[in-house]
């Protein structure tokens, strides 16, 4: 059978202002047959989504391509007519974008926007594209598949637009879909539904497909085969299953390597150790504080842990659980409505007007992106200088060499100290945030998703820095990341948040032992395990989102109650669960005892990791 | 230990920001606003005749050679007249243009950084005095404290403050809602260095542009006074009184009312391609 896509040699490369070239991509040869998922894996800035765009007839902005061949369904796409390739977008190929809310207008219903090009390019009557798009909601597990086309899209959920944006793309019965990233955005527990969804449309209509993603986790469960990109080459292209358990190239290994960080060795267990930061029964939110000593959107309730001195705890939950929140009370830049943050035995004002120099010191924040964190029109030496003088008092000569001295201990290159932000790359950024931090010597640092933004093998680099860090300089860290792999390999104890509550806490051995806290368990076994068939064996039930309920009967009920698979019903939804010790040296907030979690464990895969 | 860390990948590419050139209209806006700042500063000294001296006898003269754009109702010099005028005219709307300036983007930055009921008091204080029409402002300014330079000033220039707030403190906002300035935040640094070291420097390009803007209206507003006999007062002349004085010679065709006009259109146009064009403002 002749392969549906042949690409041969594909040059495609940078052109700038001026005329001058820089390739990106470079003698890129494969082919897919049909009725194939093939995957392309790499970082970025490898050129994935550059080869995608080629398949569609396409060059990004400022790119050309200078040579080799693409051909669908033996049509030659380079120097296709723009009516030719206007056709093509229409019928042969479609595309399913990382993010789908930049994709769809805001103020329109769902189902018109999801139907309008088939309708547009003439292949069916708005009756019959309606009709199609219906079914396919229904198969790619949307809720209410009848009516969900007449909602918003601010009224759907993240997971559920992806969906939603698949079926817009597979209502023409495309030739050809390109996938790029389609759910690098989302929280692994959306992620997990969204994948099975796209999973089960592929296979069952036979769709032929390309899957451009960073995860190769991701990747093992969808792709036949994959094709491993660095720098714009190609590194191996094989079938997954034999790629994914015996990678011939060093670059898949490093990959691979990176995807699941190494655990780091057990420490000396919490209590020897004195505690530095001490957070208790904090409640905090947005908005004016009501008579009831209540914020008026309240996000975190009655939360209460412990940091020891040269420990990391880690926060993981899914997005808007409120972890950032709690970092910013923590830094003072949100007053809390209740509770107590203690530094080293002496509380801490709430307000930042409130608190000492010193007390501003030995607190620093690391946030998320770098991009932001640093003032693009400050030097680097500017950037780090600042802090120095601030609260070291230093300048001139002495500021300069403990600049070159802060760079030196994030591993910069002493000359980035003259550039400004704008000339670093994503990791050196992020390096660069990391050293304005430090500049304060500080005893704790918040580090918010501070690795979410780079690419695998750089978030590495930085997590093991981080733990060189904690070593030299004995720091203590509160580390927030949505992603439990990162988390098991740098912290030392985790918190699990849930819509602002603590669902279970201990050290972190406890997200790897059973029984667990049921959110807990949800989050842990969502994440794709790096082999082919994970997703065809866990439980078709497992994950399965139900509506989000943001209203709950009773404000005493458990919050995850809605989403919890092993609720009992009349209780859950009535009483506050109490926090319960585990025996395994976790605390979990559950109506479940010991014995009736381990029980059900095996309600989902019992993945032990 | 330490030695064991990877450093950033080597192929990691060092972006440089690239330059912008700047576009052909954009240097016809530099020439034209150079041109005439120059004016402004020598212009008075470089009059091929003395701006006030009557040396055609019969007024509304041709353009002749000696007298290249003819001769104004009193029979003085136009181009010599045009090229001391540089200097009242483009003066106080300087000057107008930086108070506004400075007090308006003043205000804005402290209303961003400080947020709160600061902020909302200062921004419903400028749309008050936003709602009233600048001419007529000008006009009873002007009627209650008498005629002279710094009074024109000091109007254009509280007339303008609530334009400049606006701009600045929408601009600042954006700014202040960055992580960087938040990170300047938790370290307990104070107002002053959050709004002039984190927020200033990066509202730089497009304000630029927004002064450009301010002073082309600071122009028209003190030519449009001068036009009604309230601004420049002989027998000093801005364009504006120009175009007045000389309104009558339309009617017999004399060039000496177009080309103080002209003057204006080439000095506003000047500015705006100028603003229009500066490096870095389609970001
Ligand atoms: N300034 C604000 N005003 C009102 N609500 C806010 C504000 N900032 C955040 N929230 C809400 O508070 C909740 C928690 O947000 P937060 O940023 O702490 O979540 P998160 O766990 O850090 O999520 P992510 O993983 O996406 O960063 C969310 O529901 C969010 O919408
Ligand atoms: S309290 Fe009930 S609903 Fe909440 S996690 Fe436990 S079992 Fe599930
Ligand atoms: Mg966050």
């Amino acid at each position: 059978m002749r392969p549906l896509v042949e690409v041969s040699g594909l040059h495609i490369a940078a052109v700038d202002g001026r005329g001058a070239q820089t390739p990106i991509v470079k003698d890129v040869s494969f082919d897919i047959a049909p009725g194939e998922v093939l995957a392309l894996i790499g970082q970025s800035g490898s050129g994935k989504t550059t080869i995608a765009l080629s398949l569609m007839g396409y060059a990004r902005d400022g790119t050309r391509i200078t040579g080799g061949s693409v051909k669908l369904d033996g049509t030659e796409l380079r120097g296709l007519p723009a009516r030719a390739l206007q056709q093509l977008h229409g019928r042969d190929v479609a595309y399913v974008p990382q993010s789908a809310a930049a994709s769809f207008n805001p103020s329109r219903r769902l189902m018109p926007q999801v139907i309008e090009s088939a309708v547009v390019h003439g292949l069916m009557t708005r009756r019959e594209a309606e009709a199609k798009a219906i079914a396919l909601f229904a198969e790619l597990a949307l809720p209410d598949p009848a009516n969900v086309g007449n909602r918003y899209p601010h009224q759907v959920s993240g997971g559920q637009l992806q969906r939603l944006i698949a079926a817009m793309a597979l209502l023409t019965s495309p030739r050809l879909v390109i996938f790029d990233e389609p759910t690098t955005a989302l929280d692994v527990t959306t992620q997990i539904g969204v994948l099975r969804a796209f999973k089960r449309v592929v296979r069952e209509h036979g769709v032929t497909a390309l899957y451009v993603s960073h995860d190769l986790a991701v990747v093992a469960q969808i792709a036949d085969r994959i094709l491993v990109l660095n720098q714009g080459e190609m590194q191996e292209i094989g079938e997954a299953e034999r790629l994914i358990s015996a990678p011939s190239h060093a670059y898949t290994r490093s990959l691979m390597a990176a995807a699941r960080p190494p655990e780091r060795n057990e420490r000396p267990a919490a209590e020897e150790r004195k505690p530095l930061l001490q957070v208790s029964a904090l409640t905090a939110g947005y908005g004016r504080i009501g008579t009831n000593g209540m914020p008026l959107i309240p996000v975190l309730h009655d939360i209460s842990f412990t940091v020891p001195a040269g420990h990391t705890l880690g926060i993981v939950g899914e997005s808007g659980s409120g972890k950032s929140t709690l970092a910013r009370v923590i830094a003072g830049l949100l007053p809390q409505a209740k509770g107590t943050v203690t530094l080293d035995g002496a509380t801490l004002p709430p307000s930042l007007a409130r608190r000492t120099r010193d007390q501003l010191r030995q607190i620093q924040f690391v946030h998320q992106m770098a991009d932001t964190a640093l003032n693009p029109s400050h030097t680097v030496a500017e950037i780090l200088g600042r802090p120095l003088t601030f609260f070291g008092g230093l300048r001139g000569r002495a500021r300069d060499r403990a600049v070159a001295e802060l760079l030196d201990m994030v591993r910069l290159p002493a000359a980035v100290m003259h550039q400004r932000p704008a000339s670093l790359s994503g990791g050196q950024k992020q390096r660069a945030n990391l050293a304005r931090a430090l500049a304060a010597r500080p005893r704790l640092l918040l580090c918010d998703e501070v690795t979410s933004a780079l690419d695998s093998v750089v978030g590495a680099a930085v997590l093991k820095l981080l733990a060189e860090l904690q070593s030299e300089l004995g720091l203590s860290y509160v580390f927030i990341s949505h992603d439990i792999s990162t988390v098991r390999a740098i912290c030392d104890q985790v918190m699990v948040l849930y819509a602002g509550q603590m669902m279970e806490r201990g050290v972190r051995r406890v997200l790897s032992s059973t029984p667990r806290h049921p959110y807990s368990d949800l989050l842990v076994n969502s994440v794709p395990e790096l082999r082919t068939g994970w997703l065809d064996e866990i439980e078709p039930a497992f994950g399965l989102e139900s509506e989000v309920t943001t209203t709950f009967p009773n404000a005493r009920a458990c919050a995850f109650f809605p989403r919890c698979s092993v609720h009992i019903p009349g209780r859950c939804e009535r009483d506050t669960p109490p926090i319960q010790h585990l025996s395994k040296g976790a605390d979990i907030r559950c109506h479940r005892s010991e014995n009736e979690l381990r029980a059900l464990a095996g309600t989902a895969v019992a993945a032990e990791v | 230990m330490s030695s064991t860390v990877e450093r950033e990948p080597a192929h990691v590419v060092i972006k440089r920001p690239r330059r912008m050139p700047i576009p052909l209209l954009g240097w016809v806006g530099i020439v034209v606003v150079a041109f005439w700042l120059i004016m402004a500063v020598f212009g008075p000294m470089l009059t091929p005749h003395p701006a006030g001296e009557v040396i055609d006898p019969d007024g509304f003269g041709p353009m002749v050679p000696g007298m290249w754009l003819g001769s104004d109702v009193l029979g003085r010099d136009v181009l010599s007249r045009i090229m001391a005028g540089a200097q009242t005219t483009v003066g106080p709307a300087i000057a107008a243009t930086l108070l506004a300036v400075f007090i308006g983007g003043t205000l804005a930055l402290a209303a961003a950084a400080v947020g709160g009921w600061i902020d909302t008091a200062l921004s419903r204080t400028m749309d008050a005095v936003i709602s009233v029409p600048s001419l007529l402002f000008g006009l009873v300014a002007v009627a209650a404290l008498g005629v002279s330079v710094p009074v024109l000033i000091c109007t254009a220039g509280v007339i303008y403050v609530p334009g400049a707030f606006r701009i600045w403190r929408s601009l600042a906002v954006n700014v202040n809602a960055m992580d960087y300035v938040s990170v300047a935040r938790e370290r307990g640094e104070g107002m002053p260095y959050i709004m002039r070291r984190e927020i200033l420097p990066n509202l730089l390009g497009p304000v630029l542009a927004d002064c450009g803007l301010r002073f082309v209206f600071a122009v028209l507003l003190l030519s449009s006074l001068s036009f009604l006999g309230l601004g420049i007062q002989p027998p000093d002349a801005d364009w504006g009184s120009m175009v007045r004085e000389n309104l009558p010679g339309l009617i017999y065709g004399a060039p000496a009312a177009i080309f103080p006009a002209a003057a204006l259109a080439t000095l506003t146009i000047g500015v705006n391609l100028l603003v229009d064009n500066l490096p870095g403002r389609e970001r």
